[in-house]
């Protein structure tokens, strides 16, 4: 029961709080760049008018079109309820682990993917093409970078990972982990549909991914998609933050603890959240089909961080 | 009762075999013919679950008459049961599913023919892994080959069928002659059994258990699929009918893989490491080959035919590994490995008979073979389009349906495998774990691309416009694997358990890998829960969906045409193919693909300025076919052209070429003792 309580309040959490990385993120970047820009709250007022909009849906799309948003949103949540956010000790540990998170989040995309092929346009096609390709490559940096990890602390679970690295920070402070580090954050820009991967603030056609994906939507769908992406690019912060680096994780659950683990995931998503925004500041997009290097380039980190994390176990 | 079970087995393919040629009319012949396999098929699956459920090898022995080969020997032991039920699996669905797909084949003097060889060649399989001695095995493993080379070829109206059914005949039978040799050296003198075979072959020579094991690998590699000797699958696996496709990928190239579990884990002995690193790396190269085949292909069933290869490279890594661990030592490890190669095995057969009798009913209903001529089916054909879902979601390895289930476990073991053994395998490994991350991603894309091009946007040709729903018997039968793919991918802890069993018949015994109601790895300290998962997934849809009901009614929803950015014409040309939707990936791998680009700018005669046309064709044809089977076909030519110089035509000629090749093989056989 206090199980329960734990994955529910921290998947909560997460939900809750991913809007606000976003418009942090989004903030920052625009003060960078010398604008103003909208407050931090601003996606949580955008999520309220678009819920409130109504809803036009193109008459060549079937009920996958309709599915699909419900699709992402639960795989986004059930990816969610894996992820210690506040404390190390992680009864979903039980459910799965990386590799499932992995699997859960390729879910989302692939109804997504569908759901942009539905309507018959071609900008729909163009992106799902263009999505799928990018989330097929990052598939095997994200697999060798747990591979490291798991080398290093013998599990693939997230809690049991981010415990054993919080409880011998000589593994924090190795090769392997570091390198491990940088392989996960590039995929992470990948699979966010970042700079320099995906331009987030682009609608200029020819270079949309994610965007042109999603161009049919409108309304309480649009919503849908527009709040698991931000869940989606939160948790994949937490995920860096708690995994790589765990100082701060809650070991036990007394108020105290619980206190010091919120504070230290706020710090961290300050800082991880800064450093996205400086990243996009100060990178071109890349041709789509220079991307792959960019992979490439992110898995061979992640193949030396397994060497060394094995030499360093 | 499993006498009963084999009695049932018999007659029912004795009976399919003959009543299709009796039977006055040829509806009557059909029904009774696809019934008796039916039937045949599921009392086999009852054998197989009957075996494994008591753990206790079945035996059936005929007159042993003719020494030294012996008669007709049946030994079922709990390996051979795993894939009599894969046949059972594969062959009850597939024989139920032709009743309706055959009727146009009514009319057609050859339509009774493909119901009593689709008997034939069930009887074949469900033989093969019941057997206890070679001749019982080479003669199910010839039936199974005979009669499916004549179902590859039975359409007359296919002008590929014959060259694909040459390419399958040269193959399987290189590969019969390669089995027939190791066969003989792993006997020796002794009988031709496998359980004498077993004791004989302790005491090969390393020299004579290497050629044993490059003799058998490729055997029943080429059966399976395995790159490079998989060149006839993409071939015959489309030409066939597709019930007999669905067979041929669920069923038939698992008799590889269980040919290579018997010779590698059973009858020889344990070999060194590299062994299992060569088997592991060709599963490797055979995966991404077939993955990236079968991402770039339009034809349906093609594509479907190179993702088997796909997939029959995944069985291997999990083969590969298995005797990798054997080899360097780690018991627990590489029964891990036997579990995901016979997990794999299983849920493969499943989804894709599934996808296969799918696309069976996409072309029954259009008449057209290519991703590009589909489109917008989803509305003609509703209930195939979800079983067609189903399939392709499990072929994606998307968590909570069976593919994601082998996938994991496949993961799990390289990771344990590298953390807990030896440094070189540190290196290789991960390379294997990104090799299978990388075609778990393209088989997403694959999937997404196959349903979605096909069922998806707006019909790209008439006759997918006109499309109907195909019969429901059809759907009924296709529903059976779907099922199964929901029931394993859900709950796959009792057939894990038992998938153990066999692991730990063959000296790999493991701890237990269920775990409660999801599976669990004591080595690497992780769990797997797919029930909780789907409960979690349809839990989270559900509230999201009452949430908002109030603002999903017909007053907040307009439908209307499609923004498309400002676009104000729509039509199925704008939409995006098959092609345009993996040239992103064809890009990326260039390298891989070699593509040929053809462009023809037509000018006017004035000027060449002012362009009248643009042409442009670009073909992606495999290379290996002619940098490997090139050299091999011209050296088979000019033999055959040196050898027609003995044909004189005189007859003293020949008589003295007779005992001219006695004294030979007698000087020969001299040499080999």
């Amino acid at each position: 029961m206090i199980d329960a309580g734990v994955v529910t309040a921290q998947t909560l959490l997460l939900l809750l709080a991913a809007p606000a990385v976003a418009g942090y993120v989004r903030w920052l970047k625009a003060r960078l760049q010398g604008r103003r820009g909208a407050g931090m709250l601003q996606p949580y007022f955008e999520l309220r008018r678009t819920f409130a909009k109504h809803m036009v849906i193109a008459d060549s799309a079937s009920w996958i079109f309709h599915l699909a948003p419900f699709v992402l949103m639960a795989a986004t949540v059930a990816a969610a309820t894996l992820v210690p956010v506040v404390s190390a000790v992680q009864p979903a540990d039980r459910l799965g682990d990386l590799f499932v998170l992995a699997a859960l989040l390729m879910l989302g995309t692939v109804w997504l993917a569908l759901g942009g092929l539905d309507p018959g346009t071609a900008f729909g096609g163009m992106g799902s093409s263009r999505e799928m390709t990018v989330a097929a490559l990052t598939e095997p940096t994200l697999a060798i970078s747990v591979l490291a990890l798991a080398l290093a602390t013998g599990s693939t679970s997230l809690g049991a990972i981010a415990g054993r690295v919080a409880a011998t920070p000589a593994f924090a402070l190795g090769p392997g982990h570091s390198l491990a580090l940088a392989a996960f954050l590039i995929a992470l820009l990948a699979e966010t549909g970042r700079l320099p991967v995906d331009n987030p603030a682009t609608h200029l056609e020819l270079t949309m991914i994610h965007e042109a994906m999603i161009l049919e939507y409108s309304g309480p769908y649009l919503g849908l998609i527009l709040w698991a992406s931000a869940v989606k690019m939160t948790l994949l912060l937490v995920l860096a933050a708690n995994v790589f680096l765990p100082w701060g994780l809650a070991t036990s659950l007394g108020p105290w603890a619980i206190a010091v683990g919120l504070a230290a995931i706020a710090a961290k998503l300050v800082v991880l959240g800064g450093l996205l925004a400086l990243l996009e500041t100060r990178l071109a997009k890349l041709r789509l089909f220079r991307v792959p290097e960019l992979l490439a380039v992110s898995f061979t980190l992640a193949l030396i961080a397994a060497a060394s994390s094995f030499y360093t176990r | 009762m499993e006498t009963i079970a084999f009695l049932v087995v018999a007659a029912a393919f004795a009976s399919g075999s003959v009543l299709p040629a009796v039977l006055p009319s040829a509806r009557a012949a059909r029904v009774a013919g696809s019934l008796s396999a039916a039937i045949g098929a599921a009392a086999a699956a009852v054998l197989g679950v009957a075996v494994l459920a008591s753990g206790t090898p079945w035996t059936l022995a005929g007159p042993q008459a003719l020494t030294p080969i012996g008669g007709p020997l049946l030994v079922l032991d709990t390996l051979g049961a795993v894939f009599l039920c894969v046949m059972g699996l594969t062959g009850v669905p597939a024989a139920l599913y032709a009743i309706a797909y055959l009727r146009p084949a009514d009319s057609h003097p050859r339509g009774r023919l493909t119901h009593t060889l689709l008997n034939g060649f069930l009887a074949g399989l469900c033989l093969v892994p019941a057997a206890g001695n070679v001749l019982t095995f080479l003669f199910g493993w010839e039936l199974m080959a005979v009669t499916s080379y004549l179902l590859v070829v039975a359409d007359p109206a296919a002008d590929d069928a014959p060259a694909a059914g040459l390419w399958y005949a040269a193959m399987t039978h290189a590969g019969f002659l390669a089995l027939l040799a190791a066969c003989l050296i792993l006997a020796g003198d002794g009988p031709l059994d496998f359980a004498s075979m077993r004791g004989a072959a302790s005491a090969l020579s390393p020299a004579a258990a290497g050629s044993v094991f490059a003799l058998g690998l490729f055997a029943f590699g080429s059966k399976a699929g395995l790159v490079p000797v998989h060149v006839w699958l993409p071939r015959a696996h489309p030409a066939a009918p597709s019930h007999v496709s669905a067979l041929m990928s669920g069923a038939m190239v698992k008799l590889g893989v269980y040919g290579a579990l018997r010779l590698f884990f059973d009858l020889l002995p344990a070999g060194p490491a590299w062994w299992g690193g060569v088997i592991l790396a060709a599963g490797i190269v055979t995966a991404l080959t077939g993955v990236l085949y079968s991402v770039a292909e339009s034809h349906l069933k093609r594509l479907l035919a190179y993702s088997t290869i796909e997939n029959v490279g995944l069985i291997f890594v999990g083969l590969g590994f298995a005797m990798l661990m054997r080899g360097y030592g780690y018991p627990d490890l590489a029964a891990i490995g036997v579990v995901v190669c016979l997990l794999h095995t299983i849920n493969h057969a499943v989804y894709k008979t599934l996808l296969f009798l799918e696309a069976g009913a996409v072309v029954h209903a259009t008449h057209a073979t290519s991703l590009e001529a589909y489109g917008g089916l989803i509305r003609r054909m509703p209930q195939t389009a979800i079983l067609c879902l189903i399939g392709a979601l499990s072929l994606a390895a998307l968590p909570p349906l069976n593919g994601f289930t082998s996938e994991w476990l496949t993961f799990q073991a390289l990771v344990a495998g590298a953390r807990h053994t030896v440094p070189e395998l540190a290196i290789w490994l991960p390379l294997a774990l990104a090799g299978v991350a990388l075609v778990a991603g393209l088989a997403a894309v694959s999937a997404v691309r196959l349903f979605g091009i096909t069922f998806l946007a707006l019909p790209r040709t008439p006759a997918a416009e006109t499309a109907t729903e195909v019969p429901r018997s059809m759907l009924a039968a296709a529903a059976l694997p779907a099922l199964a793919c929901l029931a394993l991918g859900i709950l796959p802890g009792p057939l894990v358990t038992r998938l153990a069993g066999v692991a730990g018949d063959f000296g790999l015994p493991i701890a237990r890998l269920q775990d409660g109601l999801g599976i669990g790895l004591p080595l690497a300290g992780s769990r797997f829960v797919p029930m909780a998962l789907a409960l979690v997934l349809v839990g989270c849809a559900g509230i999201v969906a009452l949430a908002l009901r109030a603002r999903l009614g017909a007053a907040t929803v307009r439908v209307d045409a499609a923004w498309n950015c400002g676009r104000a014409v729509q039509s199925a040309r704008t939409e995006y193919t098959a092609a345009a939707f993996a040239e992103p990936l064809k890009r990326v791998f260039v390298g891989f693909y070699r593509p040929t680009q053809q462009i023809k700018v037509e000018v006017h005669p004035v000027s060449p300025y002012f362009v009248q046309s643009i042409g442009y064709r670009t073909r992606v044809t495999p290379w290996m076919e002619p940098k490997l089977y090139g050299p091999i076909l011209a050296a088979v030519r000019w033999t055959s052209l040196q050898a027609r110089r003995l044909q004189t035509g005189s007859i003293h000629v020949y008589l003295a070429l007779l005992p001219a090749a006695l004294v030979f093989l007698l000087f020969v056989s001299r040499w080999i003792r």
